[in-house]
């Protein structure tokens, strides 16, 4: 009988289902609510990917690899994708060491006051990118706030050198990624049952043993969601490595558009773009073997 | 060739589109499409020169902007779909498109109003119609009554210290490097690729940002967080004009310019070239000044007596000053070479 059960799992509904023709309509009626959506989908982002991916096969009007040629021979290419995973990584890391202590902090603080926590932490969210950059600009440069204190109260002697470089554009870029660390790992904290914590300390542990052995376990998969948001973002990342970079800090994105006025071609462009996007559709697939892309996104 | 015939279809439909909605109001009049980079500098091109133009030649004048107009160029020429007509770009792009048949090549005769302009404000393809100028900027607090007046002195360290700043573009950086190391401004091009990038390799531990757009450049400046940089002439001004502790010099100044060209096969031809013709009449030239810090394309403008003696040496274009200055060779940035030297940029960034 067992193999029947099995069978009948993969059995046509029809004949299983008497009331298929009620099912199949219902299918129908679902398909024709989601067409609007499909279409804005398909008009809007395949379409116009299909056409970016076949770009990137053309130079000079024939179909040809030139364009990946160039990313995978010349050293530039190489050492922008470097430098861009490097950053992104850095990134990845001093979001997930600032953003825990916040997301823990609001997931036990009372309502009030943790959803204060959360306020200030989506509240830039609110401010444009280039604002928050030069505001950046203002606090970090030799002639900024923090500068302007530190020589005053004679801490230092001379400036230091806080941004045009790689240091500046990873402070700028973790303040913006910040709030896609924290919501993740709070939506996370929130669920996990207080009850888990009880038993653990009725048993005998210590508040930090509780925390490392009940606490930080059941929270991993936030951390993982938030991780992955933040790099990818991290990854595209445009307006911010070219105000605080200094012109030194060449990150993917804006090879994209130097290729654009360099080599007057679409297809340029497009190749590094459909580097990157692999690159970020592997991280993706990469963790979807961990935990379901439905927590990163924030759907369950 | 298939995406190529895919945009044939889409830049098809939008010029069917445009064309049904033009249709209104331009039954009678002619009219062109006028493309510009917006921004200020449009809106004061619109007061001085194209709306005197189209009430004088009695033609509607449609306008677009694009702060990069090559691409746009590229893709209506390639698809023989132009919409369109006269483009006021860097000669860069007017010689190349022509080079590539995207570009109509300009009938002189047709436009008299440039045959007192010297030669080297045109090209086969284009007219200048306005002049700017790469120059050196400097805070004059920090050089108390002896500040850097050449390329020279802005790699002298010992004698000059300070921050500095230039361009992350080699367009202009080059030739400074160049003159900086010797180079009479008459032998500048072809430019030395090598000597130029080695000299530049010298300066760079001293230079904190190489900075992307104009309005970068200005905030560096105004927040005193670089004491010298090479910088647009209008950006300096402007924040002269605010009150910020900021001078220049036209000293070994890359003077620089926009011109005006044609699309191919223009769908306004005749009138486009009505209208390039007036655009470059001195009397609407002279009036760009009085509205922007830009020199007009056609010196003849400094002769109407619209423009005053103490603005007109304010000027990149006027003839005093555009002597101590090096007119940038677009011939030369538009060939192999110079195409070359552009791609060299960012590896010479990234070491």
């Amino acid at each position: 009988m067992k193999a029947t059960a099995v069978n009948d799992r993969y059995a046509p509904i029809s004949s299983i289902d008497p009331s298929s023709r009620h099912h199949r309509r219902e299918h129908a009626l679902m398909l024709l609510l989601m067409s609007p959506a499909v279409l804005v989908v398909f008009l809007l982002l395949i379409v116009p990917l299909t056409w970016l991916i076949g770009q990137s096969f053309y130079a000079e009007g024939v179909l040809s690899l030139e364009h990946y040629r160039r990313i995978f021979t010349e050293g530039i290419y190489w050492n922008t994708f470097a430098l861009t995973f490097r950053i992104s990584i850095i990134v990845t890391l001093l979001a997930l060491l600032m953003g825990y202590p916040i997301a823990y902090a609001a997931s036990i603080l009372p309502q009030r006051w943790a959803m204060l926590v959360l306020a200030l932490v989506i509240l830039p969210f609110w401010t444009s990118v280039l604002v928050r950059a030069y505001a950046w600009l203002i606090l970090l440069q030799r002639s900024g706030v923090i500068n302007k204190t530190l020589l005053g109260t004679g801490v230092i002697d001379s400036p230091l050198s806080l941004v045009h470089n790689e240091l500046g554009t990873i402070i700028a870029t973790v303040h913006i990624l910040l709030p896609f660390m924290v919501l993740p790992l709070y939506a996370t904290m929130q669920k996990i049952p207080r009850d888990l914590l009880l038993a653990g300390a009725s048993l005998g542990g210590s508040p930090l043993h509780v925390f490392l052995r009940v606490f930080l376990p059941l929270s991993l998969s936030g951390v993982l969601a938030g991780m992955t948001l933040v790099f990818v973002l991290c990854l595209g990342f445009y307006i911010t490595p070219e105000l605080m970079g200094g012109g030194r800090t060449v990150m993917a994105s804006m090879l994209v558009s130097r290729n654009i006025q360099l080599y007057s071609d679409w297809g340029a462009a497009s190749a590094v773009s459909v580097v990157l996007l692999i690159c970020v559709l592997a991280i993706f697939y990469v963790v979807s073997r961990l935990i379901s892309l439905e927590k990163i996104l924030g759907v369950k | 060739m298939k995406y190529t015939q895919c945009l044939n279809a889409l830049v098809g439909s939008a010029v069917v589109l445009a064309g049904a909605l033009g249709t209104s109001h331009s039954l009678a009049a002619e009219q062109i499409t006028f493309v510009s980079q917006g921004g200020a500098y449009q809106d004061a091109q619109t007061e001085a020169i194209l709306d005197p133009v189209a009430e004088a030649l009695g033609i509607t004048i449609h306008q677009d902007s694009a702060p990069d107009a090559w691409p746009m160029i590229r893709t209506q020429g390639t698809t023989g779909q132009a919409v369109w007509d006269v483009v006021d770009t860097p000669p860069l792009n007017c010689i190349r498109g022509g080079d590539q048949e995207l570009i109509e090549p300009l009938d002189f005769s047709r436009i008299p109003n440039a045959e007192s302009m010297p030669e080297a404000y045109k090209t086969p393809y284009s007219v200048a119609y306005e002049f700017y100028s790469s120059v050196l900027a400097y805070n004059p607090d920090a050089f108390d009554g002896n500040p850097p007046q050449s390329w020279e002195d802005f790699w002298n360290v010992e004698e000059f210290p300070g921050n500095r700043a230039l361009r992350n573009h080699p367009l202009g950086t080059l030739e400074a490097a160049l003159l900086a190391d010797g180079v009479a401004p008459e032998d500048l091009y072809p430019l030395d690729v090598d000597r130029a990038f080695a000299k530049l390799e010298e300066i760079k531990p001293h230079i904190t940002t190489w900075w992307t757009s104009g309005g970068q450049s200005a905030q560096l400046l105004y927040d005193g967080e670089v004491d010298m940089l090479m910088m647009w002439n209008g950006r300096v001004s402007a924040i002269m004009n605010e009150g910020a502790s900021a001078d220049f010099t036209y000293n070994e100044g890359i003077l620089q310019t926009t011109h005006l060209c044609i699309i191919k096969d223009a769908p306004n031809l005749d009138t486009a070239f009505k209208f390039v013709n007036a655009a470059i009449d001195p009397q609407y030239q002279a009036n760009l000044p009085l509205h922007i810090d830009y020199g007009p394309g056609n010196p003849a403008a400094f002769d109407t007596g619209k423009i005053s003696e103490e603005r007109s040496q304010e000027l990149p274009s006027f003839p005093e000053n555009a002597e101590r200055q090096v007119l940038m060779s677009y011939e030369w940035w538009s060939s192999p070479e110079g195409e070359e030297a552009e791609r060299r940029w960012l590896e010479f960034m990234q070491q």
